[in-house]
């Protein structure tokens, strides 16, 4: 162990930074050179596990060496230069894209932010001895979640996008051009995570725009680029925001590094107040908050495995990273509050709505949205605990969403279909994949899993806050989390009512490898999440807000390990002592007679009627389209009111 | 844990269902002296969860035991954290933990009766856990915490504080015990439009068990209702009987004299409620006493 420790420990960080930042971007080039699939595909997995491996020693030796707060990077002329001519390349072809689309006005948010930070670079005020990069538990936490869910979610799209081109074959085959963009995004999220220096912050961003916007557009068809320039200018917009942020930041707050802002937000420093909201802002259009819900939701267009990346382990995650940063300085000011509100707010009304959803893989975006929302709401309360719930919330979130994309893309495959109504009986026709679903939803919503306790959490600090508006949001909001969760989960474990053919599981095997991975790490979290609070999140916290608190009192620790104990072990031992239990099975009362088995009767008229059994979905009453258009507007205004109370209350 | 509270707790497992079966039975009583009948006798409910534990187990799948199995016990296991003094927020998370087998229980059947009866129970769920969640969010501004032992070792009784969480928590009774106007889920008369809803495929020691532990069930939440009025002073457990006893007549009341409604105004209803008399109560919590 001895290399970790001391100053060897410094150099080993300066090494593995760089490599994490750029190895991606090196095999990004690689992907769109490689132009023979097995190849390419080999190269993928070796880099996936590359980027997992180096991600972990990094974490591991980090954590080993101590868990000092490293600062690097101080002298980074050249770097500086490099990002800022990225950059400029970088709206260059935002804007090339934008003509070719016939989407002038959107270049403009791209040019504009690029400006200004070229000017910032170029003529603003020079800082000196500041550090480009920290690491700090934060930071190293976001590393792993990008590295590994990330990394599992390259090796699960080598087998997904091989078979959905297989199906798709009216789409051009440009699987090249999609890993390249995939690991692009891993280079762009671990410089976003790890940057603390505004400018690289805002490259990053930038790029994961642009990422995603590229992912969206992939199939080329109609909707996706529709879907996909809905996504940049919303994402361009919240960069405009963030850019502004900087350059105010830079001439009135003098800083152009994230903590030295934070810092000036905690003891209440007025030239903080601007950037901090505008940044938050920023992150709101990221992390997909009403009113800019749409363009995740538009983003479902694009193949699998590039859904998986954006609701998982990247995108979102960048606004609720920035927002959790930002949060000891949001702390009880205005901006807070309108954060925490937006937030609650989305956390309700997009659960509302995805009660209405039947397509599978709509209820996990409008589920992401909400609970992202629960998240925000957490970031803009700005307690220690709140954090804590948060930060759990994430944690927990970014690996079961993971996990249920790739097996919701597993079962269209086998299925041909992604709607719920047609995973009735799921368990009897794909088993394998019906039962990673369930540790997936279980993981989303129900006890003993982090979630919950997670809510329990966040709702006690919003009472301590006094948060009233919070907390109703969040016992309403529960209510109706639970309600499309557990209808879908009801759905996985009914009898079939199928006739015909049965389902083929067509899951290839490196899909199956990503898919018990997660379920792996989603129980393994569950059982070991007691202690992580102790050992990891805990002191996050007291290096966040600079003093500690007990978020899990001992008598609640230990009724959780009991619950978690009872709960995996009471379904289990049941089901052993119920196996001896002789059971006469008879059919199912239909009120008419059955033909045999319980999928059809005989009816008043001697016809032979199918069951079909569906579920409530209200989509007349709370769909979509009749919610959508409401609370987008609800939230613009109270978005667009509050911003000005609170520039204007700091000018 | 000490010894006091290990005796609260094993008092819960064995008592409870004697005391929720007999509540039962006195429900049927006054339900049948309300209908001008003259009813079964007091002790029916026992002799009837006996006779199905006598019969052989008939289902349509036979998964559905061990999902009841799993309601029981973490039912059991709600109860026992309530008269354990543990946090009251922890207790309803395991109690909606506990639903949730239950619903899938029915529906594991995919029976038509026993699914339409177990999507209303969804949507009851949807009705009434504003409301539990927002109680316990009540006791703990009156009280300054969860945990149900200190709550009842303070000084004046909650209700004090809390008029408004209470009128919700006992409007929401009704929709939890599945009495009517809110009994959409099931159906205390086979012959109605959706049989016997959520408990049709349920038979012998299934439906047993779901008995049982609707039994151990009540108890828990008459003790929730109790826990609003209880406080140091030993005479408040007295009033608070007499709290319970004066409720669960009300809900048998209800239950007699109003027709079952549509889900729609039960989740309107009671959201209405929810928000008017919790909220409104929260509000002043909030913004008057503020601690």
């Amino acid at each position: 162990m001895g290399i970790f420790v001391g100053k060897n420990n410094m150099e080993v960080k300066t090494m593995i930074i760089p490599f994490l930042i750029l190895f991606p971007f090196i095999v990004a080039v690689l992907m769109f050179a490689i132009r023979v699939n097995k190849i390419r595909n080999g190269v993928a997995y070796l880099s996936a596990a590359i980027i997992i491996g180096v991600d972990i020693y990094l974490a591991v030796s980090w954590i080993m060496g101590g868990c000092e707060i490293l600062s690097l990077y101080v002298d980074t002329a050249l770097a500086n230069h490099v990002i800022l001519a990225a950059e400029i390349v970088l709206a260059i072809a935002v804007t090339i894209l934008c003509f070719i689309h016939r989407k002038y006005w959107i270049s403009i948010l791209a040019i504009a932010p690029t400006a200004l930070m070229a000017y910032l670079e170029l003529y603003g005020p020079v800082e000196e001895g500041v550090a480009h990069i920290t690491v700090d538990r934060l930071s190293i936490l976001m590393c792993l979640i990008v590295g590994i869910i990330g990394g599992l979610i390259i090796v699960y799209a080598v087998g997904y996008m091989h078979g959905y081109h297989h199906h798709h074959t009216d789409i051009p085959d440009r699987r090249y051009y999609f890993f390249s963009i995939l690991f692009l995004f891993l280079g762009a999220m671990f410089g976003f995570v790890l940057s603390d220096n505004l400018l690289w912050i805002d490259f990053f961003w930038e790029l994961t725009s642009v990422c995603s916007f590229l992912l969206i557009g992939y199939t080329k068809e109609q909707v996706a680029v529709t879907n996909s320039f809905r996504a940049l200018w919303m994402n361009l917009l919240g960069g405009c925001a963030l850019a502004i942020g900087i350059f105010y930041c830079a001439y009135n707050a003098h800083t152009t590094s994230l903590h030295s802002l934070v810092e000036a937000g905690v003891i209440g420093e007025k030239a903080a107040i601007i950037p901090v909201a505008l940044i938050a802002f920023a992150a709101l259009t990221k992390a997909a908050q009403l009113p800019f819900s749409t363009w995740l939701i538009g983003a479902m267009v694009a193949p699998t495995p590039s859904s998986a990346l954006l609701h998982s382990a990247t995108m979102v995650k960048a606004g609720i990273y920035i927002l959790f940063r930002l949060s000891p300085a949001m702390s009880g000011t205005l901006t807070g509050d309108m954060i925490a509100l937006i937030g609650g707010f989305t956390f309700f009304a997009t659960s509302v709505i995805a009660i209405a959803q039947s397509d599978g893989k709509k209820v996990l975006a409008f589920s992401t949205i909400s609970n992202l929302g629960l998240m925000v709401a957490c970031a803009g309360v700005g307690r220690p605990e709140t954090i804590w719930a948060g930060v759990f919330l994430m944690i927990f979130h970014a690996i079961s969403k993971s996990l249920l994309f790739q097996d919701v893309g597993a079962t269209e495959n086998s299925l041909h279909s992604r709607d719920i109504e047609d995973m009735h009986g799921l368990l009897y026709l794909l088993p394998k994949l019906a039962i990673f679903m369930f540790i997936g939803i279980a993981g989303m919503f129900l006890a003993p899993f982090g979630m919950l306790i997670a809510k329990w959490s966040a709702l006690k600090a919003a009472v301590d806050s006094s948060n009233i508006i919070l907390v109703l949001f969040i016992c309403f909001g529960s209510a109706t989390t639970a309600f499309y969760w557990t209808k879908w989960m009801g759905k996985i474990i009914s009898h079939s009512h199928m006739t015909g053919e049965p389902f083929k599981d067509i899951t290839k095997k490196n899909e199956m490898i990503s898919l018990v991975v997660h379920a792996v790490l989603m129980i393994l979290l569950c059982l070991l999440f007691p202690v992580l609070t102790k050992v990891y999140v805990g002191p996050l916290l007291t290096e966040m807000f600079g003093y500690s608190t007990d978020v899990l009192p001992t008598n609640i620790l230990i009724m959780l390990v009991i619950i978690i104990l009872l709960v995996f072990a009471v379904p289990f031992l049941a089901y052993i002592y119920n196996k001896n239990v002789k059971t006469n099975v008879k059919l199912s009362y239909m009120n008419g007679i059955n033909v045999g088995d319980n999928k059809a009767f005989i009816d008043s008229f001697g016809d032979e009627k199918k069951l079909w059994l569906s579920n409530y979905y209200f989509h007349i009453l709370i769909g979509q389209r009749k919610l959508m258009a409401p609370v987008r507007l609800i939230a613009t205004a109270l978005l667009i009111v509050m911003m000005i109370m609170i520039i204007g209350g700091a000018m | 844990m000490d010894y006091k509270t290990s005796i609260f707790v094993v008092c819960y497992i064995l008592f409870a269902p004697l005391i929720g079966g007999l509540l039962q039975g006195i429900d049927r009583k006054i339900s049948a002296r309300m209908q001008r009948r003259v009813g079964p006798p007091l002790l029916q409910p026992f002799y009837d969860v006996i006779k199905l534990f006598k019969k052989q187990v008939i289902a349509v799948t036979p998964s559905q035991g061990f999902l009841l199995l799993t309601y029981f016990v973490l039912m059991v296991l709600t109860g026992a954290m309530f008269f354990a003094g543990s946090d009251i927020l922890l207790c309803f998370f395991v109690l909606s933990t506990a639903a949730t087998f239950l619903y899938f229980a029915a529906v594991v059947s995919s029976s038509p009766y026993a699914t339409v009866g177990s999507m209303r129970e969804l949507i009851q769920m949807l009705a009434y856990e504003p409301a539990v969640l927002l109680t316990c969010v009540g006791f703990y501004l009156a009280e300054g915490t969860f945990n149900v032992d200190e709550i009842v070792r303070s000084d004046t009784s909650a209700i004090r504080y809390l008029p408004g969480f209470f009128v919700a928590f006992v409007f929401i009774l009704t929709i939890k015990m599945r009495k009517s106007p809110f009994d959409t889920s099931t159906s205390h008369h086979m012959h109605q439009e959706i049989v016997k809803g959520i408990t049709t495929e349920m038979g012998a020691q299934n439906l047993a068990l779901f008995q049982i532990t609707e039994w151990y069930e009540t108890v828990f939440l008459m003790g929730v209702v109790g826990l609003f009025v209880i406080n140091s002073n030993p005479i408040s457990i007295v009033v608070a009987i007499a709290v319970v006893l004066a409720v669960y007549f009300l809900e048998i009341l209800i239950d007699n004299s109003s027709a079952r409604v549509k889900w729609n105004l039960m989740v309107k209803s009671s959201w209405l409620v929810t928000i008017f008399a919790a909220g409104v109560n929260l509000l002043v919590l909030m913004l008057v006493y503020k601690r």
